[in-house]
């Protein structure tokens, strides 16, 4: 079909989404990558972030996706994301009360305390937020 | 002989455990269901993530991809196995079938150093009190394990690894083949096996390959910790479906059995009534 991608997401336990779309931006580890139909063919690896895609119709839509990779084919993008999310399922409050317990732990570590993995937290969280704001 | 009050009693109790048998085959039979669904959706990741590894390794070099720690060969001196038995009990010989096996992958490999890695209460129970060697357990997770589980494990596995801990670790767990049958499975996930190198399009690489697979053999293996779990989780369902169904039949069948046992008793005595009521008055004339 001309103009349009298909989006796959996938994650370890399950198939996430298959949908043809007008382009699709992806939370790449180096930062976010646009990609429209014909694309040259691209590896990357994803980072934590939230993806955003356009439908046939114009819709927009929001995932959260928290590493992984993703494969660019001039028809098609494969996203296999070690854990991902649509806006729908996130659980905002649930995300909220991590940023807080992530942010109150890097701001005041404790004795013990893995500053890495509080940030990764915070990132996470952030991007779980940030999708769920466009339900 | 046994009187007919305590052959009906004996009907009863076995007609309860009929009762709990059919149910815990209902019961299977949903949560089969269920398993079966989380491994097929797995499926399409463990596909996709097989065809980009063999891209990565085709731009990568397989000269290169040779020397990754993750793919070096040692003699096996030390070795890790992983045990996935269910928590639970009454599904045939689904768990006694797994622990036979890793007895015998134990008295096969005598010579070497071989550590337990159990997940499952059932298989922690029966090594828990032998003198094997034990380097963590897993409980209470057999049915609902997944991706935090699986790279939990995933990583401790690697970690003993690289570390030298362990020169090979196997996994041993029942393949969901069907329904009907389980097969137990021993698989060997480290040193990784690596696929033979794909067509090889030509990407554009925004991380050089060498960096992406070093990255991608960790995840690669807690995939196959994962499904190994997941057809795990599936084949205990199926195998205690199975069991209860035969639990079932056999029930009726006992019942069958003492139903006519009691028709007879009963029959019985009352042929013997008849003879004294007969000879009684037979003994008046």
């Amino acid at each position: 079909m001309a103009g349009l991608l298909r989006l796959e997401v996938a994650t370890p336990e399950r198939m996430l989404l298959k949908e043809n779309v007008r382009q699709a931006q992806v939370p790449a580890a180096n930062g976010y990558l646009g990609i429209l139909p014909e694309h040259a063919p691209l590896l990357a690896e994803l980072g934590t972030g939230v993806l955003v895609y356009e439908m046939e119709n114009g819709q927009k839509k929001w995932m959260t996706v928290i590493g992984g990779y993703v494969e660019v084919g001039p028809d098609r993008i494969r996203v296999l994301a070690n854990r991902a999310e649509s806006a729908d399922e996130i659980d905002m409050a649930r995300a909220q009360a991590a940023l807080r317990r992530a942010e109150e732990r890097i701001l005041h570590p404790a004795p013990g305390v893995d500053i890495a993995r509080a940030l990764n937290a915070a990132e996470r969280a952030r991007a779980r937020l940030e999708a769920a704001a466009h339900k | 002989m046994p009187s007919l009050i305590d052959i009906r009693r004996r009907i009863r109790s076995v007609k309860n455990t009929q009762q709990i048998t059919r149910a815990m085959k209902m019961v299977a039979s949903a949560r089969l269901r269920r398993a079966q669904e989380r491994v097929i959706n797995a499926r399409p990741y463990a596909r996709m993530a097989n065809e980009l590894l063999q891209d990565v390794v085709a731009a990568a070099g397989p000269e290169l991809v040779e020397k990754l720690p993750l793919l070096a060969v040692r003699p096996e001196r030390r070795v890790q196995l992983v045990l996935i038995t269910a928590d639970r009990g009454l599904a045939g010989a689904f768990n006694s079938n797994l622990i036979k096996a890793a007895q015998q992958f134990l008295a096969e490999r005598a010579g070497q150093e071989i550590e337990l890695e159990l997940v499952g209460r059932k298989g922690r129970d029966f090594f828990v009190k032998r003198p094997v060697r034990i380097s963590g357990e897993t409980t209470g997770i057999s049915q609902s394990a997944g991706q935090n589980e699986a790279e939990q494990i995933g990583h401790k596995l690697i970690e003993r690894f690289t570390a030298g801990e362990a020169d090979a670790v196997y996994l041993l767990y029942n393949e969901f083949k069907s329904v009907l049958s389980q097969r137990v499975t021993v698989k060997r996930i480290l040193p990784v096996e690596m696929p033979a190198a794909g067509a090889g399009r030509e990407y554009i690489f925004e991380q050089p390959p060498m960096r992406m697979l070093e990255k991608l053999l960790p995840e690669f293996i807690v995939l196959q910790v994962l499904e190994a779990f997941l057809e795990s989780a599936a084949a205990e369902q199926a195998a205690r479906m199975t069991a209860m169904d035969a639990a079932t039949s056999n029930a009726g069948e006992v019942i069958n059995k003492l139903t006519l046992y009691m028709n007879r008793v009963r029959q019985a005595s009352i042929t013997r009534e008849i003879i004294e009521v007969v000879s009684g008055a037979s003994a008046l004339e």
